[in-house]
């Protein structure tokens, strides 16, 4: 095979090199041909894609894409990292975004906090006066939608940690699951986000008790994960080695969504 | 197959010389070129479906359901509404890909000291307006240059730059609470949001310019995008 005058190299590719017309001829020929089947690869991958069997509302291999951010992050995850907090003078009003699971109004006097352990039976039930008794604190920081929305909100409550300090041994199963009194709506994260200091189960915000759609009595509210990880009104807390489930995971977002 | 020397500096010769093709773009950049470039496809595409949920034209105003910056027809057209999860999968996905490209893209211009090509120098700035007038068809003549001229200089090293902001901010986006540092960097979590966009359009603005000079350019060169040589003009 006949090869140019100058050497196919590294070097800068001043108008120096040349070869002839029909050298060139043979090699636009080669990278046609090259080039029409780097076309045909990229589009067979992008059918193959497109063609996967979903998981979860979602092509499969990008369900794993998505599996694989989320070990990545969660690798990378250092709890002493802090979402920027704010004046509390700078907190806004929230927008109601979701309503699963707090649509009908409840008796909140007779609100009980259902506690599941690892094994899945029930460990404890919790009134709003036990959670209560637990250190208040408050948190202004940016909510984030994963629609692409914020808003700067204050929320009042106790550090989930806390809470789980109550229950040390189931505590250190590595998924937490929340679902709603009515089960409509329910999550499930990851321990170490679970735990972070501000990671909250609160029950005010912007300085006033919870109304029934932000989440009355009790929600969770987290810098760390999108709102659709910020589960309202929670009725159940389990501990899981396993993971719970999780209503916007099964609607094709991502199961970390960590922020 | 015949090999030919570099042409004759004296023109001179009786016969008509033959016609040479000069080497243009190496092997990596002609890859890496028609990699990014469905990438990039897909990733403004995948993104366009996240800001459908949200348009950017309301940030930062608290209020909501404003008009939007797109119609919805421009939506209904693309099939980017109501894809939201979707976008963020490919996004997420494809991302990577488009990270690393870039990477190596950069990696392989300082490997190779192509950057020398597209980096203007400070002499040559002077001669921006020049070119451009040339580009328009209102000069006749244009200043001397090298491989490229200073407008090409400046497009093509201001894509490096916008693939730089188009990564830092998007995960200034992605991880706001890890990456706090990034998000603030960028003026906040909205500001980046708003960067990031205003990268992708530039993006978008830099590809229809492009696509008009490589075809007012003519088909050789861009052939030689494929094939990596360019055949004399006869």
């Amino acid at each position: 095979m006949a090869e140019a005058a100058t050497p196919e190299g590294n070097e800068p590719t001043n108008a120096v090199e040349t070869i002839s017309e029909a050298e060139f001829r043979r090699r636009s020929r080669r990278s046609f041909l090259t080039g029409l089947a780097g076309v045909a690869a990229g589009y067979g991958g992008w059918r193959w894609i497109q063609g996967q069997p979903a998981d979860n509302r979602i092509p499969g291999i990008l369900r794993d894409v998505h599996e694989l951010n989320g070990d990545i992050w969660q690798a990378l995850y250092d709890p002493d990292r802090m979402a920027p907090t704010f004046d509390p003078s700078q907190a806004r009003p929230i927008r109601v975004n979701g309503r699963h699971g707090v649509r009908d109004e409840i008796d909140l006097d007779r609100w009980q906090l259902e506690v599941v352990g690892r094994s899945g039976d029930t460990i404890g039930t919790h009134t709003m006066d036990d959670i209560r008794e637990l250190p208040f604190v408050e948190l202004t920081v940016e909510h984030k939608c994963v629609e692409g929305w914020s808003e700067i909100v204050t929320w009042g409550g106790t550090p989930f940690a806390n809470f789980a300090s109550w229950y040390e041994d189931e505590a250190a199963a590595p998924i937490v699951g929340m679902e709603t009194p009515d089960g409509d709506y329910y999550v499930s994260l990851d321990r170490d986000s679970m735990l972070h200091p501000q990671t909250l189960l609160a029950w005010e915000l912007n300085g006033e008790p919870l109304t029934q759609l932000h989440g009355a009595p009790l929600r969770l509210a987290t810098p760390l994960k999108y709102g659709i990880k910020q589960i309202k009104r929670i009725g159940t807390i389990m501990f899981s080695d396993e993971r719970t489930p999780d209503y916007w995971w099964e609607r094709g977002y991502d199961w970390y969504s960590g922020l | 197959m015949t090999i030919t020397e570099p042409p004759p500096t004296s023109a001179n010769d009786v016969e008509p010389a033959p016609r040479l093709a000069r080497r243009k773009h190496s092997r990596a950049i002609r890859w890496m070129h028609w990699i990014n470039f469905p990438v990039l496809t897909i990733m403004i595409w995948s993104g366009l479906r996240i800001y459908w949920s949200f348009d950017v034209s309301r940030i930062p105003s608290v209020r909501f359901g404003e008009e939007t910056l797109f119609p919805e027809g421009f939506y209904d057209v693309l099939q980017l509404d109501r894809k939201l999860a979707r976008g963020m999968a490919f996004h997420f996905s494809f991302g990577w890909i488009f990270l690393i490209n870039g990477l190596l893209y950069v990696a392989y211009l300082a490997a190779s000291r192509e950057w020398r090509h597209l980096i203007p120098r400070r002499s040559e700035l002077s001669n921006a307006w020049a070119v451009f007038l040339h580009d328009l068809g209102i000069r006749k003549d244009a200043p001397p240059q090298g491989k490229y001229n200073v407008l090409q200089q400046l497009a093509y090293s201001g894509v490096i730059v916008l693939g730089f902001l188009a990564v830092a901010t998007g995960f200034a986006i992605y991880k706001p609470t890890q990456l706090a540092w990034l998000t603030t960097m960028f003026g906040g979590y909205q500001s980046a949001r708003l960067i990031h966009f205003v990268v992708t359009m530039s993006f978008l603005a830099f590809f229809v310019v492009h696509l008009v000079q490589v075809v007012r350019a003519g088909f050789g060169n861009f052939w030689s995008m494929v094939t990596g040589w360019e055949l004399d003009r006869g």
